[in-house]
């Protein structure tokens, strides 16, 4: 099948590029009989519980019309595989969109990470990452708002790995036309949609000339669909000396890059802003999209009331918008955002601040609209 | 099987430090009539302008070097002969600098010659100095680090091919040997400079054999240097650390590729990649280069180029050849002019052009 194809498209690569609906990972779900959507939650380990609720107290005060739906993903080992429970598969796939607190990997099973799972068992293919300077939390860096596309299923991160001879391991990074022209034009889509000019995609084919040599031109061979976006490209080494220097440079750009340049680009870009308890996420598939806090599940503090749910919310208020409840989405990130804002009384200890987990959600759900 | 049990066998019969050797009995160059040769190298993009900054400055204080100066390009076509020559020139004098060669993105084009500079020659370690610098006003401070980087294997191994139409293997190698050479050139690197701690950059909890072959190796040499401390750290982590909290770093060994991300968010904190000086070093070869290696093809010949990253390279390699004093001379003089921030290139905000600052440099020299 894939060799035909790929056969197929070689010889007339033009008319048969759009393999992909133009309708790239969007949402697909539907309104239950009392004009609610059933989201499925998985609240996670650790401070998962208490951020979860959080947000649930939130949505209910702010009337958004989720119904939430708490699954299970503690993960069995079937056949040496990490396996998500039946449950929560089905739950996901009904409901085509979850939110995800931290999830702990189990240690010295065996075990996958269980991102790694749900990303493979719903071929989530997109992972995005917006960062953007919050007010009321100063950095050293100012005017941060970036907004960065990651390919999410193969790369380095393709688990293909072996030893040749004791003491020599090869590991093999995966690029395929397939896997990278669908996150690219998510990449296009996305700017499209949100009325962006600009594309940049991020490589190091300098040096690996064939694998991140396909990717880019894969981008650019999408970008004769798109002609009011401007592509351009960029070695990793100059995306991170200039994002350091200037985050300003990125504003207004959609960043897309293969999987462990997204990986790292993602995680130093919140490390401008103030670090991951900020920033949110999601993983978008054509199925299915799941929301997540990318942190941790921080055992040290769990059930303390001192955890911050803020990459949680921000990661809902992304999912909102997604299933286009715009509006819902719009008060509660003002909420979030100006209840930082107000001062150290208001926010929890990871941002200076003196506030509990339940004190900070009642002080969001004081300024709703 | 018996082959490991062998080889297990073999390595515990043997004293511990089989390759430790190497990064402490650096072949010393040789001196001919009070002088040494050292090839140059301008490079590509701004290599000329800033070598010609080191070649005058070595010239007004009489530093006794001989340049064996050697044109390679990685623009263009027809650049084999410069390169061939390069390596014989390297192989004779043992010690170089050299600017920067592009190395194209296209498919079709040559490798990196930098990346086959260094493998040919087995200049296994890059050292990066990433330190601010008084003058230089930038968001952080207090950042002092060295980023010790493997620099002939791993993800620019090179090998990489498409079984089908549209699939893409790129293979990245990790091997024992060469994971412990570069983790105790670092460990060795942190005794002789009084540095405290040792940080393993990985992505073992992903690739967990190749990563993890890299920090179970570096874990392993840390056992034999007790004094100092070890730990190590997953590349996005580190990423999003150097950002935040960069004076947490002190010694940081990395495979390839997350040496060059890591060099740049550095040369990003300090202030930019003029501004950085490093070195590739073998067990017989030391090539001193700017730390994070851009080329600026796009700034070339405007004679605007930061030629600071270069001269203190330059002072790196005067230490190597033990010229101690000279090196002292020069970087007190080009710390002193940054200090005092009268003539800046622009790269730093001013309009100084990379002469004006060479003679700025040469004005303190004495």
């Amino acid at each position: 099948m894939l060799n035909l194809r790929t056969a197929l498209r070689a010889v007339r690569p033009v008319t048969l590029t759009r393999s992909y609906a133009t309708s790239v990972a969007s949402f697909t779900g539907q309104k239950n009989s009392n004009g609610k959507y059933t989201v499925s939650l998985i609240e996670g380990d650790g401070i998962g519980t208490e951020i979860s609720k959080a947000v649930k107290d939130i949505y209910h005060a702010a009337k958004v019309p989720i119904d939430w739906e708490v699954v299970d993903v503690t993960p069995t080992l079937v056949n040496g595989k990490t396996t998500i429970p039946d449950s929560a598969i089905e739950s996901i796939n009904r409901n085509k969109v979850a939110l995800k607190g931290p999830l702990a990997t189990p240690i010295g099973k065996g075990h996958v990470s269980m991102n790694l799972t749900l990303r493979r068992t719903f071929n989530l293919f997109a992972n995005v990452r917006p960062c953007k300077s919050v007010v009321g939390y100063k950095t050293p860096y100012e005017n941060v708002d970036t907004l960065l596309i990651r390919e999410n299923t193969e790369g380095e991160y393709s688990g293909i790995e072996h030893t040749v001879v004791p003491g020599v391991v090869q590991s093999i990074k995966l690029i395929t036309r397939e896997a990278s022209e669908r996150v690219i034009r998510y990449a296009y889509e996305y700017a499209l949609s949100r009325g962006m000019k600009k594309v940049l995609v991020v490589h190091k084919a300098s040096i690996m000339k064939v694998s991140d040599g396909l990717f880019l031109e894969v981008a650019r061979e999408l970008a004769k669909e798109y002609p009011s976006i401007d592509l351009s490209v960029e070695l990793i080494d100059n995306t991170c000396l200039r994002m350091v220097q200037d985050p300003a440079l990125y504003r207004d750009v959609v960043m897309v890059m293969p999987n462990l340049y997204g990986d790292i680009l993602s995680d130093l870009a919140s490390g401008l802003i103030g670090g991951l308890g900020l920033t949110p996420s999601g993983n978008m598939g054509d199925e299915v999209s799941i929301f997540e806090a990318v942190h941790g599940s921080a055992p040290d503090i769990a059930g303390k009331g001192l955890a911050n749910p803020t990459a949680l919310l921000l990661s809902s208020v992304m999912m909102l918008r997604h299933m286009g409840l715009n509006d819902n989405a719009t008060n509660i990130e003002q909420a979030v955002f100006g209840t930082i804002a107000s001062g150290p009384e208001n926010r929890t200890k990871d941002l200076k601040g003196t506030a509990t987990t339940s004190h900070f959600a009642e002080q969001i759900i004081k300024r709703l609209k | 099987m018996l082959r490991t049990a062998y080889l297990a066998k073999a390595a515990s019969a043997l004293p511990k430090r089989t390759l430790a050797t190497n990064a402490r009995t650096m072949f010393q160059p040789k001196e001919y009539g009070s002088k040494y040769t050292v090839t140059l190298i301008p490079g590509d993009g701004i290599g000329n302008e800033i070598t010609d900054a080191v070649k005058t400055i070595f010239k007004t204080i009489s530093v006794p070097i001989d340049w064996e100066v050697v044109n390679v390009t990685g623009v263009g076509e027809n650049h084999l002969d410069g390169y061939e020559e390069a390596i014989r020139s390297i192989n004779r004098n043992k010690v170089a600098i050299k600017g920067i060669l592009h190395t194209p993105v296209e498919k079709h084009g040559h490798t990196s010659f930098n990346v086959a500079l260094r493998r040919e020659l087995d200049i296994f370690a890059s050292l990066v100095l990433i330190k601010n610098i008084p003058g230089v006003q930038t968001r952080l401070d207090g950042i002092d680090m060295a980023l010790i980087r493997e620099n002939t294997e791993g993800e620019y191994s090179g090998l990489e091919h498409s079984p089908v139409p549209g699939v893409v293997e790129s293979i990245k190698v990790i091997t024992k040997r060469k994971s412990e050479r570069i983790a105790r050139f670092a460990f060795d690197f942190a005794l002789k400079n009084n540095r405290h701690k040792v940080t393993a950059i990985h992505k073992a909890n992903i690739m967990k054999l190749a990563d993890g072959l890299f920090r179970n190796t570096c874990k392993e040499v840390s056992a034999e240097y007790p004094e100092i401390q070890y730990g190590d750290m997953i590349v996005d982590n580190a990423s999003m650390q150097a950002v935040s909290w960069p004076q947490q770093f002190d010694v940081l060994v990395t495979p390839n590729l997350y040496g060059t991300i890591l060099s740049n968010i550095g040369a990003g904190l300090v202030g930019g990649p003029g501004l950085v000086p490093g070195v590739n070093l073998g067990t017989e070869h030391a090539v001193f280069e700017p730390g994070c290696r851009h080329v600026g093809l796009d700034i070339k010949g405007r004679g605007t180029a930061n030629p600071t990253a270069m001269i203190l390279s330059s002072a790196m390699l005067l230490r190597h050849l033990n010229l101690d004093d000279f090196a002292d001379v020069i970087s007190k003089a080009t710390y002193d002019v940054l200090a005092e921030g009268q003539v800046r290139t622009p790269d730093l905000g001013g309009n100084s052009t990379t002469d004006e600052f060479t003679m700025a440099v040469i004005n303190k020299l004495q």
